[in-house]
């Protein structure tokens, strides 16, 4: 008798998606949705989809969803979450959706510890709307927008969204994974794990940075995108635990009677 | 319940309490401030929720999400933060959601001033942002029909799943006037229970979303077709309007709403006195417009006056209900100007002495 050992999580939808060949989010829906499952709480999860690539999420997920404006998907979910404390409710974003047009949202929902769960999928680049350059866009890269390279004089650097929540004094958990082997998108799934499980205990915003790859939009063959990733956004986007609810924040305190 | 002496935005605030809204999210900006203020008292203390968001673009995304779990939800705002909900409110029309806008409407353009004004017409009841859709819009004339409104309006966006905005100006935010609640208010509409609301998937039906992306076009226009006749069963269904001293002859009808028609009931009483034959008829419903009873009621008159806290916005309505029939005459202040009902008796003196002119239909 053969015995399964591995199948679609029951959160995930029967459903092909319409990702590129090479991109990751397929391999982010995944380890969320194994994480909703083993945590038991698909029934009561609400996810939030973004304007961008993942904007179809709600079909590849079989929870319940909300499509949200470009940006505003921690807007939308402080609004869930504070009409159902009792929901689990996650965003999934990219980074021109959470680190541009989204950023007031983002920090003001963190700061507020909104106990929600934010996938921030970092590629690099505005996949959907056919390669733009993005707040996260490394400097030199090329894109539609910059096709001379990212002009850091005049486009400012990549913004570490990690890092940057990461100062602010409210409690949280804030973390960068990524999903290029197959080691760290069992570490990746593990950062989510935790976050979704400050969210289930009641104790903190969470948000893990997926980095992931965008062949289509990066202009080179999947194989090769890995490696891209590997040296040009490793060591700038760093990955690790930037910020502990168990007060081992990075935040700097108030000076002594200050 | 006994009447009570309130300001209105407090009113408003205890009447959204009063129709089960137990979710308020709003960013500050005079003059609608003790709303939100008021709201972050009460809600609390019905075991409600109140978020100050960090603007107006989050407040009105946060209504979004709780509207989607089916729970009653309001925010409040005034002219120039209503225009940074707009994107959230076609978001919100498109994906049917109930929930309930106040705007206390402040003079424009731009950041304009802060007194009251009629400026936000042509924006609530016509062109409030992108797309084809259509806001359900209430202008109460007094404090008591502010509450009114107000608990009327949550069952009238739970009917038809749609954004449902209160408009008043800063003298419906501020008066103080006796307001009574009954306890025994029923829903004005028949309710039916929320199986749209996504608040988690049992596993027995496909997945709950809360959307207005279409990306076949198709789909999209079938969506269209079906929110076209929504807002057309609304036109049939939901025209509200008053009608001040039309029992007896009148020569000349006013047009107001708002707190203006209560300028120019005063105004009517003392050209009455006066002996000048004077009624009118004032618009609840922005939207749904009462095109055939401001009609109706003009036909019964030789003149019509048009009074307004704009440049002229509802007049363009009534033009288009009165097809040419009847000449029409315009007074008006803007800029948080008030129009006084001296002003007015004035203006009618004027039209009966042949001194006015009346406006071009261009």
């Amino acid at each position: 008798m053969a015995e399964t050992v591995f199948s679609r999580p029951q959160a995930l939808a029967d459903v092909t998606t319409h990702y590129c060949p090479g991109c990751t989010h397929g391999v982010i829906h995944r380890l969320v949705a194994e994480v909703v499952d083993e945590l038991a709480v698909g029934d009561r999860t609400v996810g939030v989809a973004p304007v961008g690539c993942s904007v179809l999420a709600y079909n590849y997920f079989t929870t319940d969803f909300h499509e949200a404006s470009h940006g505003r998907a921690p807007a939308v979910a402080t609004g869930i979450k504070r009409a159902r404390p009792d929901l689990m409710v996650f965003t999934y974003q990219g980074d021109g959706d959470l680190a541009s047009i989204g950023m007031a949202e983002i920090v003001h929902c963190a700061n507020r510890g909104e106990k929600v769960t934010v996938v921030f999928v970092n590629n690099a680049i505005y996949g959907m709307t056919g390669g733009q350059m993005a707040p996260t866009t490394m400097p030199g890269q090329v894109a539609t927008t910059c096709q001379l390279g990212r002009d850091v004089e005049q486009a400012g650097h990549p913004i570490r969204v990690a890092e940057l929540l990461s100062t602010l004094r409210t409690p949280g958990f804030i973390a960068r994974g990524s999903v290029h082997t197959p080691l760290l998108a069992v570490n990746a799934k593990e950062l989510l794990r935790r976050a979704f499980t400050y969210q289930k205990e009641g104790t903190c915003f969470s948000l893990v940075e997926i980095l992931s790859t965008c062949p289509t939009n990066w202009g080179i063959p999947p194989a090769e995108s890995t490696a891209w990733l590997e040296e040009n956004m490793l060591p700038y986007y760093p990955l690790g635990i930037f910020k502990e609810p168990e007060g081992r924040d990075r935040a700097p305190l108030p000076a002594p009677g200050g | 319940m006994a009447k009570k002496l309130m300001k209105g935005s407090e009113a408003i605030g205890e009447a959204a309490v009063q129709a089960g809204c137990r979710l308020f999210f709003g960013y500050p900006i005079t003059p609608q401030n003790e709303i939100p203020e008021y709201m972050s008292m009460r809600l609390p203390q019905v075991g409600g929720r109140f978020v100050q968001a960090e603007s107006e673009v989050a407040a009105s995304n946060m209504l979004y999400g709780a509207a989607g779990t089916g729970e009653r939800v309001m925010t409040s705002s005034s002219s120039p933060g209503v225009s940074l909900m707009a994107e959230a409110i076609s978001y919100l029309a498109g994906a049917e959601l109930p929930v309930v806008i106040v705007n206390i409407m402040r003079a424009g353009p731009g950041l304009g001033g802060i007194l009251p004004s009629q400026g936000d017409y042509f924006q609530a009841t016509k062109g409030m942002a992108h797309g084809d859709f259509r806001l359900l819009v209430l202008a109460p004339w007094s404090i008591q029909e502010a509450a009114d409104l107000v608990q009327d309006a949550f069952d009238l966006a739970d009917f038809y799943r749609n954004p449902v905005m209160i408009v008043g100006d800063g003298l419906i935010g501020q008066m103080m006037e006796p307001v009574e609640f009954t306890d025994t208010r029923e829903p004005i509409k028949k309710l039916e229970p929320k199986t749209w609301a996504a608040t988690g998937n049992p596993g027995d039906r496909p997945n709950n979303v809360i959307n207005s992306l279409f990306l076949d076009p198709e789909a999209l226009e079938r969506h269209n077709v079906k929110l076209k006749a929504k807002f057309d069963s609304m036109v049939r269904d939901e025209v509200r309007y008053a009608e001040y001293r039309t029992d007896d002859d009148y020569d000349l009808l006013i047009v107001a709403y708002g707190t203006v028609a209560r300028v120019c009931s005063t105004a009517i009483d003392e050209l009455q006195e006066q002996g000048l034959k004077v009624a009118m008829i004032r618009p609840i419903t922005l939207f749904p417009y009462p095109f055939r009873a401001v009609r109706d009621a003009a036909l019964k008159a030789n003149q019509v006056l048009v009074v307004e806290l704009s440049a002229g916005q509802m007049i363009e309505d009534v033009q288009l209900a009165l097809e040419g029939s009847r000449p029409i005459h315009f007074c008006n202040r803007m800029g948080g100007m008030l129009v006084s009902p001296d002003e007015v008796v004035d203006k009618v003196r004027a039209i009966v002495d042949g001194q006015s002119t009346e406006v071009s239909h261009g």
